[in-house]
């Protein structure tokens, strides 16, 4: 079974099982509609992402969302001057939000540990602020970047797509990108950004961003220079941002300046933290959590807890409700805030270490190996399992 | 070992071909699935769904849950239950009280947070996984715009909720969405004679704006209506939304030379500006030989609340007060106030009107589909709801109807008795042409 699980032959054929038959098995949680498919298979993107650059260099962004936004914009931009036609969005995007990563990764590498992490947080709500008030006829403000009729659209018109009297909606070759297709769309990427992303976790480049996060200055002794190696992981996973932020507008042609609050880069951070930094599949999970509760919790109200209590007597749900209530609906961010203090504290390497301990449990001879990847890998077959069954 | 990695490398192409065409093939049925039905989310049991999309934190929590306890409000009164309210008085009424169409009305609700991503999610779920026919609320112009695009996209209605901006019918009007609430070019021409007859022909003005779309759309509307007059506008300084001290921006307003100060500011920073211009000692001082004045074009009862004291003799408009003495008016205060033990808002007033605007529309159309449905709204002429003879032209999908001048109360009765109507501006004298510069746009076609 190990030996199975260390090719990637194998993981990524049981990845992307898990990824398209995700509609199937979210299905009885209520989450297999299309908009909060397209989310996980999004934000798993950004995720895996980040988590290159802050689970194996160890170097903690605070201003991903940057990137993110500036890869909206410029695919939004794309619809708006190119072409309703997805393709050239996404490539513009990447390049464009890793052209910006370069620069603001030059500048940032210089300091490391919280400087660091103060000073991206400084880039990311200066581009905010940019794009929320200065930059209004690029971004369009508050209101956010959106699509006309008026619009040149320079390549479809080349091709004499017909203009309409409605807004067109953006296309793969003719497959709409939104509800299911867009999902399967994204997922595709997500897909690929994981193979990617394993490939860099198993290599050679991998093991230096890892020896950069457990000793960078023995590193520059034996004459490794780092530099170049952090700002290529910063370059990559900045282009994972922006990979992510052009599927959002794909999937929603519309690009906002909140995309890029500090929040917006917070919340990658837990994500990654809740998940198991530093694990392959962890950051997903992590996603997993929080869009749900974003999505669903925050969408239960006092009718739906009634329902969820009706088998017990009719007090002791009323007692239920008054308990739980506080807990969904606007109360959505205490859950998730309760559930991230349990898991950092109890689980500091977030659920993927849970998931580790509970196999530990079942798998006594090789108890110990501790090779990182080793522990995700045997995880995520367990969850495929679970999945199917 | 190579041999292996080929074989691995070749069958993992293969996979992603296979599962690009295993999403081709997943999508081909959705477009069936979609035929099934004459339209998105056609009601097939016995029940209707409703989806209130309102801010719950964030800036504008208040008003969102005054919004979220309008809508109860409504669909008890539109499932026959409670006293009614305003279902008595609306004329014509095609509504029965048993649902909309027979149908019971259920509803689901979201979080808007404010921010247009998350409203625009919000929304897709309620309409992609809660089967809502119509979204309505919310409480911000950009966070308005953005849901309404998206359900043209959809193919479902959108009755906006708070939303002052121009644009929200102006340039980026759909025709899947309908306004009730006023706008900054109404707020500017009924309070421009007040102004005038108030504080004089030879004034001049420094705003301060909330820099965003709707800041922009009223400090626009104001500047257009007193520079008319005759005022001079010293400066526009615009501020960030959520600024919290506004000290630095008030300091320079007392040496400009400026005799009245416009805040284009709402919700809490509103609440911060006015407070904070009040203790500067703004409206003591004597300027150009006249009183130094500030106005706040947009009030709300809720934000006067929040300001307290200063508020007193501060002149502003408003879309509906609980203090009119219409029929309409009372039997909605009198019912909201039984159900929660204070006075509605003007936010909770415009989303109850609109819930039962399209609850009747559907009835009148006798369908639920959003065609009819517009049909049914376009033009649509009603009384009794609050704001007189009113109606929702056609050409912008805008309603059109008397505005309200206030002024902050100087002797309230109650703690909620905080504004003094001071004159109902006439529909006529705020009416403007639907293709007016800076405001006409493209309403597109029905998508059903």
């Amino acid at each position: 079974m190990k030996d199975l699980l260390k090719s990637n032959m194998a993981v990524m054929v049981i990845f992307t099982v898990v990824v398209l038959t995700a509609p199937i098995w979210l299905e009885p949680i209520g989450a297999s509609y299309p908009d909060l498919l397209q989310k996980f298979a999004i934000f798993g993107v950004f995720a895996i992402g980040f988590n290159i650059l802050f689970g194996l260099t160890g170097y903690l962004s605070f201003g991903h969302a940057a990137f993110l936004g500036v890869g909206s914009y410029t695919a939004v931009w794309s619809f708006k001057l190119l072409s309703m036609n997805v393709l050239p969005a996404i490539i513009f995007a990447v390049i464009v939000s890793g052209l910006f990563s370069l620069v603001i990764g030059f500048i940032s590498l210089r300091r490391s540990g919280i400087y660091f992490s103060i000073l991206t947080l400084a880039f990311a709500q200066m581009s905010y602020s940019l794009a929320y008030s200065v930059l209004t006829p690029i971004t369009n403000g508050e209101t956010g970047l959106q699509l006309t009729l008026n619009d040149p659209r320079v390549v479809d018109g080349m091709f004499g797509i017909p203009v309409t009297n409605s807004l067109p909606s953006t296309n793969f070759f003719g497959i709409s990108m939104s509800g299911y297709s867009g999902f399967y769309f994204c997922a595709v990427f997500l897909i690929i950004a994981f193979y990617i992303s394993l490939k860099i976790f198993r290599s050679p480049y991998g093991m230096k961003l890892l020896a950069i996060k457990s000793n960078q200055t023995r590193m520059k002794y034996t004459g490794f220079n780092t530099r170049p190696y952090l700002l290529s992981a910063f370059v990559i996973s900045g282009m994972f941002a922006g990979l992510a932020g052009s599927l959002m507008a794909v999937t929603d042609p519309l690009a906002g300046a909140e995309r890029m609050q500090w929040t917006a880069s917070g919340e990658v951070v837990l994500m990654t933290i809740l998940g198991g930094m530093g694990t392959l599949i962890g950051p997903l999970l992590g996603v997993g959590i929080i869009k749900y509760f974003e999505n669903i919790f925050s969408a239960l109200n006092e009718a739906a807890l009634h329902e969820a209590f009706s088998f017990l007597p009719e007090f002791l749900g009323n007692i239920m409700v008054v308990i739980a209530n506080p807990f969904v609906g606007e109360g959505w961010h205490l859950t998730l805030g309760a559930l991230f203090m349990i898991v950092v504290i109890f689980l500091p390497g977030g659920v993927m270490e849970g998931i580790g301990r509970i196999a530990k449990l079942f798998r006594k001879d090789k108890a110990g190996s501790d090779v990182l990847t080793e522990d995700v890998v045997a995880s995520s077959s367990e969850k495929t399992d679970g999945g199917k069954s | 070992m190579s041999d292996k990695e080929k074989f691995g490398t070749l069958s993992r192409r293969g996979f992603l071909k296979a599962s690009v065409a295993a999403a081709a093939a997943g999508a081909a049925p959705m477009i069936f699935v979609r035929n099934a039905n004459a339209f998105v989310n056609e009601p097939k049991g016995g029940t209707v769904t409703l989806g209130f999309n309102v801010p719950q934190t964030g800036a504008y929590a208040d008003e969102g849950a005054d919004e979220l306890r309008a809508y109860k409000l409504a669909v008890k009164h539109l499932n026959g239950e409670g006293d009614g309210g305003m279902l008595n008085t609306m004329n014509p009424k095609s509504l029965k009280g048993n649902g909309i169409l027979g149908k019971k009305v259920a509803y689901v609700t979201g979080d808007t947070q404010t921010k247009s991503d998350a409203a625009r999610s919000s929304a897709k779920r309620m309409v992609e996984k809660d089967g809502a026919l119509m979204i309505t609320g919310g409480s911000s112009s950009g966070v308005a715009v953005a849901v309404q695009a998206y359900c043209q996209e959809a193919g479902v209605i959108f009755m906006a909720g708070l939303t002052h901006s121009n644009d929200t019918t102006g340039k980026d009007r759909r025709k899947h969405g309908f306004r009730h609430f006023f706008n900054t070019e109404m707020s500017g021409a009924a309070l421009a004679p007040i102004l005038e007859k108030e504080m004089g022909k030879d004034r001049t003005a420094y705003h301060l704006t909330a820099d965003y779309n709707w800041g922009w759309s009223q400090e626009g509307s104001i500047k257009k209506y007193t520079e008319a007059l005759g005022w001079q506008t010293k400066a526009a300084v615009r501020t960030p939304l959520g600024a919290g001290d506004f000290s630095q921006y008030i300091t320079p307003v007392l040496n400009s030379g400026a005799d009245v100060l416009v805040l284009n500011h709402y919700g809490k920073d509103m609440v911060n500006s006015l407070t904070q211009a009040v203790q500067f000692g703004l409206r003591d001082k004597q300027v150009n030989g006249k009183d130094f004045q500030i106005v706040v074009p947009l009030f709300s009862r809720l934000m006067a609340q929040g300001a307290g004291e200063n508020i007193k003799g501060i002149y502003g408009s408003t879309n509906w007060n609980w203090s009119l003495q219409d029929e309409g008016s009372q039997a909605f205060v009198k019912s909201f106030g039984a159900e929660y033990g204070f006075p509605p808002s003007q936010a909770a007033h415009t989303c109850y009107v609109q819930a039962l605007q399209y609850a009747d529309a559907c009835e009148r159309a006798g369908t639920f589909n959003p065609c009819g449905v517009i049909e049914a709204l376009e033009g649509h002429k009603f009384d009794g709801m609050g704001n007189g003879p009113t109606e929702y032209r056609a050409e912008d999908h805008q309603a059109f109807k008397d505005v309200l001048v206030v002024k902050g109360n100087e002797a309230p009765s109650s703690q909620f008795d905080l504004l003094k109507i001071v004159e109902v501006t006439p529909r006529s004298k705020v009416e403007y042409a639907a293709d007016m510069e800076g405001y006409a746009g493209n309403l597109g076609s029905c998508n059903a």
